[in-house]
Parts: C-alpha cells; sequence; structure tokens
C-alpha cells in the first residue's frame, strides 16, 4: 500500500465550505481525475481518504493536510506529483494543491502527529489596545475558558494551549488591508481549543479574517511540518514556559 | 434599494458570511457551471434563473439547470441563478441594503432584464414575492417600468397562475427548453428599438405561444359578495389569445441537457447525477397533476440515456445516478440502459437509483440489480388502502401486487419499506382509511418471515386537488377531516410493532387546496401573508397558518370557497383560459368515471381515450419501444375484475425474479 500526503491552500470564496463539504469535494474530485484510490472493504465501500485537524468553516489556510490510500494493484509508477496536478485539474477555484509526497501508511496519522498550528487573524479594532490584552493574557497563569463540545459545556485551563501570541507590525503597503492582526500557536495535545475560542477571550467576536499558516509536528524531536517542512526557529520561541 | 445596492454584492455580502448559518449555501464556484459570458453580443439579454426556496432545494431542480445551459448556449443571452437566502441572511440583506443577487457572479438581481422563477411548490408564493422585493423590484407587476426586469415565472404551480396574477409580468406553460430562445429575441429586439415602454414589450410577449401575460386578461366574477365565483376571463389585448396553449418539445432527443450537471459543493437534496428518461405519463392516476400535464409520453433514446449516464458520471465523479421520470420501472429501455451502466461499473461502485418505483416484484428486481448491495429501505406508492379506492383514483394496483412486492423486498435482504398514502380521496370511507393500517399489517406481517425485526414505514399525506386532473371539481376535505382520518390510521398501528405512521400537516394541505384552485382574488391575500412575515411556508418551523387565514379574512375570503367545495361541471374554473393539452370533457368523463369506480388501463398499450394530449400537438406518445414493459401489471392489460379480490397474505405466490 502507498500512501500520499498532499498539502493544499483554501482561499476566497471556497473557505465558507465547511469540512464535511470538503471531504465531499475531494471524494469526487478523486473520481474524476482517475486517483488509484484504495477502497474500504464492505457494503458501502468508501475511498480511504485521511482528513487531518478540521479547518473552521469561513477560515482560510495555507496549509491544510490530506492523505490518501492508493490501490497498489492500479497504482502503476505513478508520481504524487502527477496525481496531484491530476487533482489539481478537478477542484474548485481557490482549493491549491502546493506539495505531494509519499509517506509512510504505517507512520503516525495526521490528527496524531499535529501537535500545534499557527494562525494569523485580522482582528479590527485598536492596536494599543490589542497589545495591551495579548500581554495581560500572556502574563496570566490559567486562563479558564467554558467550551462547548458535542452540546456539552466543560471548562478548560486555554493557558497551556497558547504557545505563543503577538501582534503583529500595521502594514504600510497599501496591498494588505489596514488594521491589528495578531498571530498565535495553540497546541493540539491532549485536546485543541479552536482560533475563536481565544480570539473571544480577547473580545475579537467578529474577526475580519483568520488563516491558518502553518501546523507543526515535534513528534521526533525537531519542530517540522508534516511534509518536513522546517519550522522556521521563530517558532515556539515566544512560548513562556507555563 | 436597487439604487443603493452596488452591481455586484460580493464585497458588502461577505463579512455577513461567517455569521450566517451555512454560508456555502451562498458562494457558487460549483463545478461543473456554464461561466456566463455577458460579453458574448453587444447588448445580451441577461437572465436570472431563481428558485425560490434555499440552495439546497433548488439547486438541483433539473428544470432550471436545463434552462441555464440553454440561456447560455444563445448568441444574444447570458443566464444566472439565484435562490432564497435564509431568513438570517435576509435580515442582513435589509439592514445592509444588499440586493437580492446571483450565485455565479453575485450581481444583484436589477441588473437583469429578466428576473425567472421556477414554481413547483404553491408555499413558494410568499417566497417569490420576498424575492422580488429584495431585489429592489416592486413586488406588483403594474407598478414596475422600464427600468425593473420583467417578472416571470414557469413550472407546475404555473398552471393556474391566477393567484400569482398581480405579481408576474407574464408566465410561462408547459416544457421551456424551446420557448425561452423566442422570448430572448422578443426582448433583444424591444431593446434594441427602444426598450423604454414596457406595455409594448408585454404586447409582444403574448404574441409568443404559451406565454400568458396576467395584465392583457380581464376577469369578472358572478358578483361582489364573498362567496362569488369567476364568471368570465377575457383577453383585452388584440395580440392576446382567447386560450394560452402549453408548450411541448416533441422529441426529448433533441434535447440531451443539462449536459454539464451542476456538481454542488455543499449538501443539497437529490445530491447526485439526474438523468431524465422520459416526460410526461400515461398511467392515468387522477390525483396526479404532474401526469396529467406532462403528457404526452416523450421517451429518450436508451443510447442516449446511456451515454448521458456515462459521461455524466465521468464529469461530476458521482457515484450515484438517479434515472428520471414520473415513473422510471416503466421506461421501455430500462432493461438496456441498466445492462449498459452495469457493464461498464467494471468496480461497482455507482449506484443506479429509481425516484418512483413500481409496485411489483419487476420494480424490486430492477431495484435489486442496481443498488450494489445498498439495501437501506425501499419506497412503493399504493396511494389507497383499499381496491375500490384504488379504481376511483386508478392507481391500478392490486394487493397481491404490493404482497409480491414488499414479500420481493424483504426476501432480498431489504429490512426497511415506506408505503406512501393518500388520505381525504373522492368518496374515501372510513373502511377505505382503514384500509391503509391492515395493508401495513399485512406487510410487516410479510417481513417477519424474512427477519425479525423488519419495519415498514406509513407515509400519509391529506389529498389536495389539482388544476387539470379529474379531481379538480372535486372539494378538498376540511382540515378536521383530514386529521380525524389521519388518527384513524394511527390509533389503528399504534399498537403495532415495527409500524411506524408520519403524516402531513392538514393545515399545510389546506394552504396549498387553496392556493392551487384559487384566483386572482388571492392576490391580496399573498401580498398580506407575506407582509406579515409568512416566509419559508414549505419549511415547518416557518409555516404560519394562521397569517393566511387572517389576510384571508381580512378580504372576505374563506379557504372553504376555493378548496373545500365541490365545483359542478358549468362553473368557470380560475384557469379555463389555459390549455394544458387536455379537453375538458375527457377530464370530467374521467371524473365521473372514478365516481363509478371505472379504472382506465394505460393508454400506451390499449386504445386512446382521446384527452387531448396527442392529438392536439399532432404527435403521439414517443416510446423507444412498441412492446410493453416486462413484468407489468398496473395497466398492462391485467383484468381489473379480479383486482379486488383480497389474497390473504400467506397465500401470496411470490414470484421469485431468478436471481437466487
Amino acid at each position: 500500500m502507498t500512501r500520499i500526503r498532499l498539502k493544499y491552500s483554501k482561499y476566497g470564496k471556497v473557505r465558507f465550505l465547511s469540512h464535511r463539504d470538503m471531504a465531499k469535494v475531494v471524494e469526487r474530485a478523486i473520481r474524476r481525475s482517475h486517483v488509484p484510490v484504495a477502497y474500504s472493504q464492505g457494503f458501502s465501500p468508501r475511498p480511504k481518504l485521511h482528513f487531518g485537524l478540521a479547518l473552521p468553516t469561513g477560515y482560510e489556510s495555507d496549509a491544510e493536510y490530506l492523505d490518501i490510500d492508493l490501490d497498489p494493484d492500479r497504482v502503476g509508477n505513478r508520481d504524487p506529483e502527477v496525481i496531484a496536478e491530476g487533482l489539481q485539474e478537478c477542484v474548485p477555484r481557490g482549493i491549491t494543491i502546493c506539495e505531494a509526497a509519499k509517506v509512510d501508511p504505517k507512520g503516525l496519522s495526521l490528527q496524531e502527529m499535529v501537535t500545534s498550528t499557527v494562525w494569523v487573524a485580522r482582528t479590527g479594532g485598536v492596536e494599543e489596545q490589542l497589545r495591551e490584552r495579548c500581554s495581560d493574557l500572556l502574563k496570566a497563569s490559567t486562563i479558564e475558558i467554558e467550551i462547548e463540545r458535542k452540546g456539552k459545556q466543560r471548562r478548560e485551563d486555554l493557558r497551556p494551549l497558547l504557545l505563543a501570541l503577538e501582534v503583529l507590525e500595521t502594514p504600510t503597503k497599501e496591498s494588505i488591508t489596514p488594521g491589528p492582526r495578531l498571530t498565535f500557536e495553540l497546541g493540539t495535545k491532549p485536546r485543541s481549543i479552536r482560533p475563536s475560542e481565544l480570539l473571544d477571550v480577547l473580545g475579537i467576536t467578529e474577526p475580519l479574517g483568520v488563516r491558518r499558516m502553518y501546523q507543526w509536528t515535534d513528534s521526533d524531536a525537531t519542530m517540522h511540518g508534516p511534509l518536513g517542512e522546517p519550522a522556521p526557529p521563530s517558532t515556539h520561541a515566544k512560548a513562556p514556559a507555563s | 434599494m436597487s439604487s443603493q445596492s452596488p452591481e455586484f454584492v460580493w464585497d458588502i455580502l461577505e463579512p455577513n458570511l461567517p455569521l450566517v448559518q451555512k454560508p456555502s449555501r451562498y458562494i457558487g464556484c460549483e463545478l461543473g457551471v456554464v461561466e456566463p459570458d455577458w460579453d458574448k453580443s453587444a447588448n445580451p439579454v441577461s437572465w436570472l434563473l431563481t428558485y425560490p426556496d434555499t440552495y439546497e432545494i433548488g439547486l438541483p431542480n433539473q428544470g432550471l439547470q436545463i434552462l441555464f445551459e440553454i440561456i447560455n448556449e444563445h448568441p444574444n443571452a447570458v443566464a444566472e441563478r439565484g435562490y432564497a437566502p435564509w431568513i438570517d441572511l435576509e435580515e442582513r440583506m435589509r439592514t445592509q441594503n444588499i440586493a437580492f443577487f446571483s450565485v455565479d457572479t453575485h450581481r444583484s438581481a436589477s441588473g437583469f432584464d429578466v428576473f425567472a422563477f421556477n414554481l413547483s411548490a404553491e408555499l413558494n408564493y410568499t417566497n417569490l414575492l420576498n424575492c422580488i422585493d429584495l431585489a429592489g423590484v416592486p413586488i406588483r407587476a403594474d407598478e414596475r417600468t422600464a427600468e425593473h426586469p420583467i417578472v416571470i415565472a414557469g413550472g407546475h404551480c404555473t398552471y393556474n397562475p391566477e393567484p400569482l396574477a398581480d405579481f408576474l409580468d407574464a408566465v410561462v406553460m408547459g416544457d421551456g427548453e424551446e420557448v425561452v430562445s423566442e422570448i430572448t429575441d422578443v426582448i433583444a429586439a424591444w431593446k434594441d428599438a427602444d426598450g423604454s415602454n414596457r406595455v409594448e414589450l408585454l404586447h409582444a410577449l403574448c404574441g409568443i405561444e404559451g406565454v400568458y401575460v396576467p395584465s392583457a386578461y380581464s376577469v369578472e366574477y358572478t358578483s361582489d359578495k364573498p362567496g362569488a365565483v369567476v364568471q368570465s376571463i377575457e383577453p383585452q389585448w388584440p395580440e392576446a389569445p382567447e386560450v394560452i396553449a402549453k408548450r411541448t418539445i416533441a422529441d426529448l432527443a433533441d434535447w440531451p441537457y443539462p449536459r454539464s450537471p451542476i456538481v454542488p459543493l455543499t449538501e443539497v437534496v437529490h445530491d447526485r447525477l439526474n438523468v431524465e428518461v422520459f416526460r410526461g405519463c400515461t398511467r392515468g392516476c387522477r390525483f396526479c397533476q404532474a401526469g396529467m400535464i406532462t403528457r404526452p409520453v416523450r421517451e429518450r433514446p436508451a443510447e442516449q440515456v446511456a451515454r448521458m449516464v456515462a459521461d455524466g458520471l465521468e464529469s461530476t465523479g458521482y457515484d450515484e445516478v438517479a434515472l428520471t421520470s414520473l415513473s422510471t420501472a416503466d421506461f421501455s429501455g430500462i432493461s438496456e440502459v441498466v445492462s449498459e451502466v452495469m457493464a461498464q461499473d467494471t468496480e461497482g461502485r455507482i449506484s443506479v437509483s429509481l425516484p418512483s418505483l413500481r409496485v411489483d416484484a419487476f420494480g424490486v428486481d430492477i431495484a435489486s440489480q442496481l443498488q450494489n448491495g445498498r439495501r437501506s429501505g425501499l419506497t412503493f406508492a399504493p396511494e389507497a388502502g383499499t381496491w375500490r379506492m384504488r379504481r376511483i383514483i386508478n392507481k391500478l394496483i392490486r394487493e397481491e401486487d404490493l404482497y409480491g412486492a414488499v414479500d420481493s423486498a424483504f426476501s432480498q435482504g431489504w429490512r426497511r419499506v415506506k408505503l406512501y398514502f393518500l388520505t381525504g380521496l373522492p368518496s374515501e370511507t372510513d373502511e377505505d382509511t382503514l384500509g391503509i393500517a391492515r395493508l401495513a399489517r399485512n406487510c410487516i406481517e410479510i417481513g417477519r418471515r424474512h427477519h425479525k425485526s423488519p419495519s415498514v414505514t406509513l407515509s400519509v399525506g391529506g389529498f389536495v386537488p389539482k388544476p387539470f386532473t379529474p379531481f379538480q371539481w372535486f372539494g378538498q376535505n376540511t382540515v378536521e377531516e383530514l386529521d380525524r382520518k389521519v388518527n384513524l390510521v394511527r390509533d389503528a398501528v399504534r399498537r403495532e410493532r415495527g409500524i411506524q405512521i408520519k403524516w402531513h400537516d392538514s393545515r399545510a394541505s389546506q394552504l396549498e387546496g387553496v392556493l392551487s384552485r384559487g384566483d386572482r382574488r388571492l392576490g391580496a391575500v399573498i401580498e398580506q401573508a407575506w407582509r406579515s412575515g409568512a416566509t419559508f411556508q414549505e419549511w415547518s418551523e416557518c409555516f404560519d397558518f394562521d397569517a393566511w387565514m387572517n389576510a384571508l379574512e381580512s378580504q372576505g375570503l374563506t379557504p372553504e370557497q376555493f378548496s373545500n367545495r365541490h365545483r359542478g361541471e358549468s362553473e368557470v374554473l380560475p384557469w379555463d383560459h389555459i390549455d394544458a393539452g387536455l379537453h375538458k370533457d375527457f377530464l370530467w368523463q374521467d371524473w365521473l368515471d372514478a365516481l363509478d369506480e371505472v379504472g382506465l388501463p394505460d393508454c400506451r398499450w390499449t386504445p386512446c381515450y382521446d384527452c387531448g394530449a396527442c392529438t392536439g400537438y399532432g404527435i403521439e406518445h414517443v416510446v423507444a419501444s412498441a412492446v410493453p414493459p416486462a413484468g407489468g401489471s398496473q395497466g398492462t392489460g391485467q383484468d381489473l375484475d379480479t383486482g379486488g379480490l383480497i389474497p390473504e397474505p400467506a397465500a401470496v405466490a411470490v414470484k421469485l425474479t431468478g436471481r437466487q
């Protein structure tokens, strides 16, 4: 069995597709582009696709990942990049496949391996106030929040999962939307919290836009992306020990 | 509002989308969508094809997809699509002056020449008004000026266009494939000439066959009193025909549409490839408006169906295809198409579904070939509980046909069977109503021969008489009577293990009845119901019966006068100036036959009854094969006199289908 891992970005109108919608879109694109995907056994065989951590509906992303198991009888010697090119033709505008490589099918799944995700949010509001609130948050030893999962309310300490938080310089270039931007890194273990739950704490209930920048794993000693992308040195550097 | 909304709304719409339910409804971007080319000619005629319900209900509509392609293929026309925004987005659109928009390029509706609606459900009428109003266009036709789009509607509901006469500039009767181009040409000529006098355009539209311009006709009533009925409907303009005949395309083979089926990116109903195998139906079920108004039967050649299935699966990536029609098992090319699809599906991953299954073992046999192991549930529509009743409605299936089908389904692995019934049918007695429960009990008994816990779900709907059916003269059962009948069945199956029952809201049936057979006086009622906020009336959580009853009352009207009253042969019906292809005297005779409990077999394989559908158009039923379908029971030469013999379930000889 061969497993290939794709990295794709999601921008523009299609950012309003939900995780579920995306699964269906990918499944159909795979059939249209004749990817030699492996199917599950049983009465209603499904293509063997393994998605990473769900991206909230409405958020953009530079770094989404998807694993596809290939049928050994049909795969031939097709290159992952050829498969990716074929697939690119069949996905809606706004989704761009940027990398593809073979990975070990016995390795950790995307959901298991990713330990943190990095986000940038256009927040609106006044930069100074935002800086103040961020620095207060980073000083706190615990940040109790009320979260809802599967219809149940529970309390969670956000602080251990807040690995980095920084207000970026307000861009002066005309091409970039003005207003403060916030970047943050959130841990995913043992349970992940949503970017919106951090933004809520900061009083940002209607962000102008949120984008996932990176997904990182520390599964084998060094920080890197699920396709071996090297993490920039600054990552985690701003995460004060908690 | 139109003056405040920009030509393109995306930039002001987008910030709202993270804050509303299901934002993917509003983004377009589907696969397979033909890109509208606004630069194809100097001044193309632009159409906004609108389904006045949510995206997930409207997107799969095949009529809309077909016309979308045909218009975009016209050298001088361009089409985009629109759907009703859900209540949460509507509120935001109103406060922020965002006009009703297309999902293709997010263009404001007021920027189109034609604002066209598909009307498939009467309860959507207030949504029609809401969409027009959201576009910044006056809802009443007589208040629109040359700057406003022409508001047009088509679809099954428009066979009685009168309740909407105040709001529609024009109505298209029948098949739209040809007439949309004729309308385009007339509008193009008008735009090129001057384009300032709207009434001139309406006069010109009157001259197109199948186009009805309500403002060209005047309606007289027998009196000013509340109980008055229509006395006459007369054309006032020389171009307006006395009778507007529906359009019929003679040969489906000429229209292999949609060529490029639209694949949504988000969940919709009927989310699969749909290929229409024939239009029309000659079964002659007397309650079925669709079967009557879409005659004659026109089959698509089997090889074209097979090609559309193969091409469609390839281009869409769907793994399910539905062969659509009013009774697909009757398609004479069914076996050919099925074996072709199965032969191509070497990996066994494609499933074929038939939206309507025939109630006999043949239907089940086809289903078992098609469904590739996915045996979740099968649905049959016996429609009535006794043979007497089924003869009245001309649904000529015998009890043994049903038991054979159910036995065949349970024996071939299905565990759940769903049965559709109508109640409140003409001359229905409590014995007939309770027959529904009796059939269900016998079916569950049959199921127990094969499974430990079989399931039978009854779906009971209140019967709504429709125009252009033999039952158009029948007074609909009242809300109370329909509720009583549903309760009879509920009580009778309450303690039966394995039988579930679902029923339709009788008040919604009552309203549907009023809107189906009403006249122009309902315009004010629809407007008032809309003003009181009664939109999305197809959605039970939004349905507001009181708003409608109040609106009727304030106009001095009653639901009874439109819906619950029997009508006589001499009464002028509000839709008498529309010609759906059926002779009125044929329908009247069929009504009398119904009351005499006389069944009428399928005319494809028996002599012609001269209903008018074929002769009127100089075409005959276009049937791809001259041989009646295999295994046929309903109307295909069965002995109607023996249908009333009720076999004991235990004694049913089940015809095994050779798939052991």
